[in-house]
């Protein structure tokens, strides 16, 4: 279903974002610009962090503007602390199932399916802190998976990752979205990234969210604002 | 190994060692002095086995209270945002600067015979003895007991209850989930540190308690040196209460005492959980409880003493002059040691850790130190050469520098350790050396955290009454002194003049040692 962002106006302290345009089914979107532009605010204000001072979002035809974050249609993972320390693996994505970790045997098997389609099968038992970085971010995806909910929001959580590890994530990212036809908004200030994942990019920048473009058709004929971010 | 660090100087040791002897001799070499007079032959008396029973009980009773109370309390502060939130959790730091007796002052004003709750309720309760203890000492440290837990709670990062509220997880859950294991990991050390507190008391103890059941083993102490001129009884309670400080401080290392003494409050993270009105409600009276709890007594001092601060007592001024050449002296020597402790620490770290990591822990047990130990073992060692009660103004400021010594170095230290990490090495790479470098490359760093630990040892200084009271000539005192002298002669009025004389003081000087820290102050 399409995502409306209608005359959405963001406040957070002096920053000011709007944005007024939608968002169709099944495509992965980057969204490019400096850093503080407000890539991030805009994720926050979809997942339900941040509270638009005005307009509405719209999932299909329902005002999603005032639901609680986890009634939301969207899962967001965050750049770190998307685990919960003290939790081993299976239970950090146990909790995308049964908040309370009460689990049924068939979904004990579910979860380590999950475990098993990011690449992780017997680490299940491991905590955090014995997973590397890339790990624990598969571990994150794998319970966005279990959610499974119509629109994945990353706000940059491969940041710290190498260039060759960041491309294996997001390829698993793309494999995993292409067999739901789940909508992928992605937040990165590097205009590689929205080459090598995303086919149309919403370029914020200047307090405004602009409406997604091709992003072939968008790095060919660059327009003022994407030039002055670029420096060309 | 890289010579990252500056290399360990003669002047460093020299000082560091200096320093490390002194604060040894004022801690351990005083206990030696208790040792050589505590007669063990004579035993303990039932009103000794008393006062060991009651100090442990009322302790127990203190710690338990203050953490059961602030759970909630910091739990509440975490989870909502109001006007005068900030103003709420700043004055939360109030009574760990404030004089104890000046508290003791307002809790009479609230919980006693005549105060306003006996007043409200139209029967005259009776504050002196194991509830007066107590009342004061949650008093003081469930303040204490919700700062360290709200640092837990704003410890645990903001992106874990954005997560709970994606998860939709329950308000119990989140509990479950976030909250207790937090909790697990902070309260034991909060209570530790607060039951340390409670036996060192001596203020409260003093005004408020004596009489066989409601002696702490520090009063006994006092009152056997004070009034029965018992040297190897007092020499003897010394030695349990030794014992029993440095059993709860091994304690408290064991499990690790929460960190943070004054630590800025950062702005809460937004909660999606506690949201019905059943939890908003609780919370509600809860802060609005504890808010008049704590902050009815500080404002009955601004209300009682403001009319009586023109009518001061002419003992006052004396007084007020010996506290504040008190509180300054031992500022600037708890300030020298922590420096020189600090500095052979940072030293010493690069190769020797173990050695570095005991040093630090030598200077945070004087956190175990009773004063009226070391004011014990000063006054045997100093009996046979000069008549201690002469001594009492230097023996103040020994023991006061030495008490507020773990506060200080808690802020020195890591402070120096930084500034040595990231412009230590800077500094030796462009050719600095050793008082240029300190000067140019270290000391901008340090210079705020020096004037803010300058300014709160200062303040536990002047507002401190213990080993004053013990050493005092009749004609010779401080100010807490003075204000305790005249509340056992009945003159309340006075007193409260005198209380808020000794906050305006206490927090004067604070300021100005803060202030003076942040002077041309070009470190963002």
């Amino acid at each position: 279903m399409t995502i409306t962002l209608d005359n959405l106006h963001l406040r957070v302290g002096d920053f000011e974002l709007r944005a007024d345009f939608q968002i169709e089914a099944g495509h992965k979107i980057a969204l490019l610009g400096p850093s503080g532009g407000g890539k991030s605010t805009l994720l926050s204000a979809l997942a339900g962090f941040t509270d638009p001072v005005g307009g509405r979002i719209l999932h299909g035809d329902t005002d999603i503007t005032n639901l609680p974050p986890a009634k939301r249609p969207v899962t967001l993972l965050f750049q770190d602390h998307n685990l919960f320390p003290h939790l081993t693996a299976e239970q950090n994505i146990g909790l995308g199932v049964k908040p309370n970790l009460k689990l049924s045997a068939s979904q004990k098997q579910t979860v380590r399916e999950a475990l098993a389609r990011v690449g992780l099968q017997g680490h299940g038992t491991k905590r955090p802190s014995e997973l590397s970085g890339g790990q624990q971010q598969r571990v994150a995806i794998a319970r966005a998976l279990l959610r499974d909910k119509p629109v994945l929001l990353l706000d940059e959580p491969f940041a710290a990752l190498g260039p060759a590890l960041k491309h294996e994530m997001l390829d698993l990212v793309a494999e995993i979205t292409a067999a739901s036809n789940t909508t992928l908004l992605m937040v990165t200030h590097q205009p590689e990234d929205a080459h090598y994942l995303a086919d149309q990019t919403v370029l914020i920048a200047e307090g405004v969210a602009n409406a997604p473009v091709d992003t072939k058709t968008l790095f060919a004929n660059p327009p003022a604002v994407l030039q002055r971010y670029l420096g060309s | 190994m890289a010579r990252s660090s500056q290399p360990l100087s003669l002047t460093r040791a020299l000082a560091g060692g200096g320093a490390l002897a002194l604060l040894l001799a004022l801690t351990l070499g005083t206990v030696g002095a208790v040792w050589s007079k505590a007669s063990f032959q004579a035993g303990l008396g039932p009103a000794d086995w008393a006062a060991i029973r009651f100090t442990i009980s009322q302790a127990l009773v203190s710690a338990t209270l203050s953490v059961v109370l602030a759970i909630p309390t910091a739990r509440a502060l975490a989870r909502r945002r109001f006007r005068g939130r900030q103003l709420m959790v700043s004055l939360l730091g109030a009574p760990f600067i404030l004089p104890g007796i000046v508290a003791v002052l307002g809790i009479v004003a609230v919980w006693g015979r005549t105060g306003y709750v006996s007043t409200l309720i139209g029967t005259p309760l009776n504050i002196y003895g194991y509830s007066g203890v107590v009342l004061a000492h949650v008093f003081f440290n469930l303040p204490l007991a919700t700062r360290f837990i709200l640092q837990g709670w704003l410890s645990i990062p903001s992106e874990h209850f954005r997560l709970t509220a994606q998860l939709g997880m329950t308000t119990g859950e989140v509990n479950h989930l976030l909250e207790r294991p937090m909790l697990r990991a902070v309260v034991p050390g909060a209570f530790l540190l607060i039951f340390l507190l409670c036996i060192t008391s001596f203020a409260v103890a003093l005004a408020l308690g004596g009489g066989p059941r409601a002696t702490t083993v520090e009063l006994a102490i006092y009152q056997a040196l004070r009034f029965d001129f018992d040297l190897s009884k007092a020499a003897l309670l010394a030695m349990i209460q030794f014992a029993l400080c440095t059993a709860t401080a091994a304690a408290t290392l064991w499990i690790a005492a929460p960190q943070g003494f004054a630590v800025g409050m950062d702005r809460p993270a937004r909660r999606w959980d506690g949201k019905s009105r059943r939890h908003v409600l609780t919370d509600q009276i809860l802060l609005l409880t504890v808010g008049l709890f704590l902050f009815v007594p500080l404002l009955s001092i601004l209300l009682k003493g403001a009319p009586n601060l023109l009518m001061l007592p002419p003992q006052v001024w004396p007084a007020l002059g010996n506290s504040v050449a008190i509180a300054i002296t031992s500022a600037f020597c708890a300030i020298l040691l922590s420096l020189a402790l600090s500095a052979l620490i940072v030293s010493l770290t690069a190769r020797w850790k173990r050695s570095a990591q005991l040093l630090e822990i030598i200077g945070f047990l004087s956190l175990a130190a009773s004063p009226f130990v070391i004011g014990t073992g000063l006054f045997i060692m100093l009996n046979p050469v000069v008549d201690p009660f002469k001594a009492a103004l230097p023996i103040t400021i020994a023991v006061n520098a030495v008490m507020s010594l773990p506060f200080a170095l808690r802020v020195i230290l890591p402070a120096m350790s930084r500034a040595e990490h990231f412009y230590g090495r800077l500094g030796n790479s462009l050719g600095m050396t050793g008082w240029t470098r300190f000067r140019l490359a270290i000391w901008p760093r340090l210079k705020r955290p020096v004037g803010f630990a300058a300014g709160l040892s200062a303040a536990l200084s002047m507002g401190d009454l213990g080993v004053i009271a013990l050493f005092a000539p009749p004609d010779m005192a401080t100010l807490p002194l003075t204000m305790y002298r005249l509340m056992t002669s009945y003159q309340m009025a006075a007193a409260s003049g005198v209380a808020l004389l000794l906050i305006a003081t206490s927090l004067a000087l604070f300021w100005a040692f803060d202030k003076g820290g942040r002077l041309d102050h070009h470190i963002g």
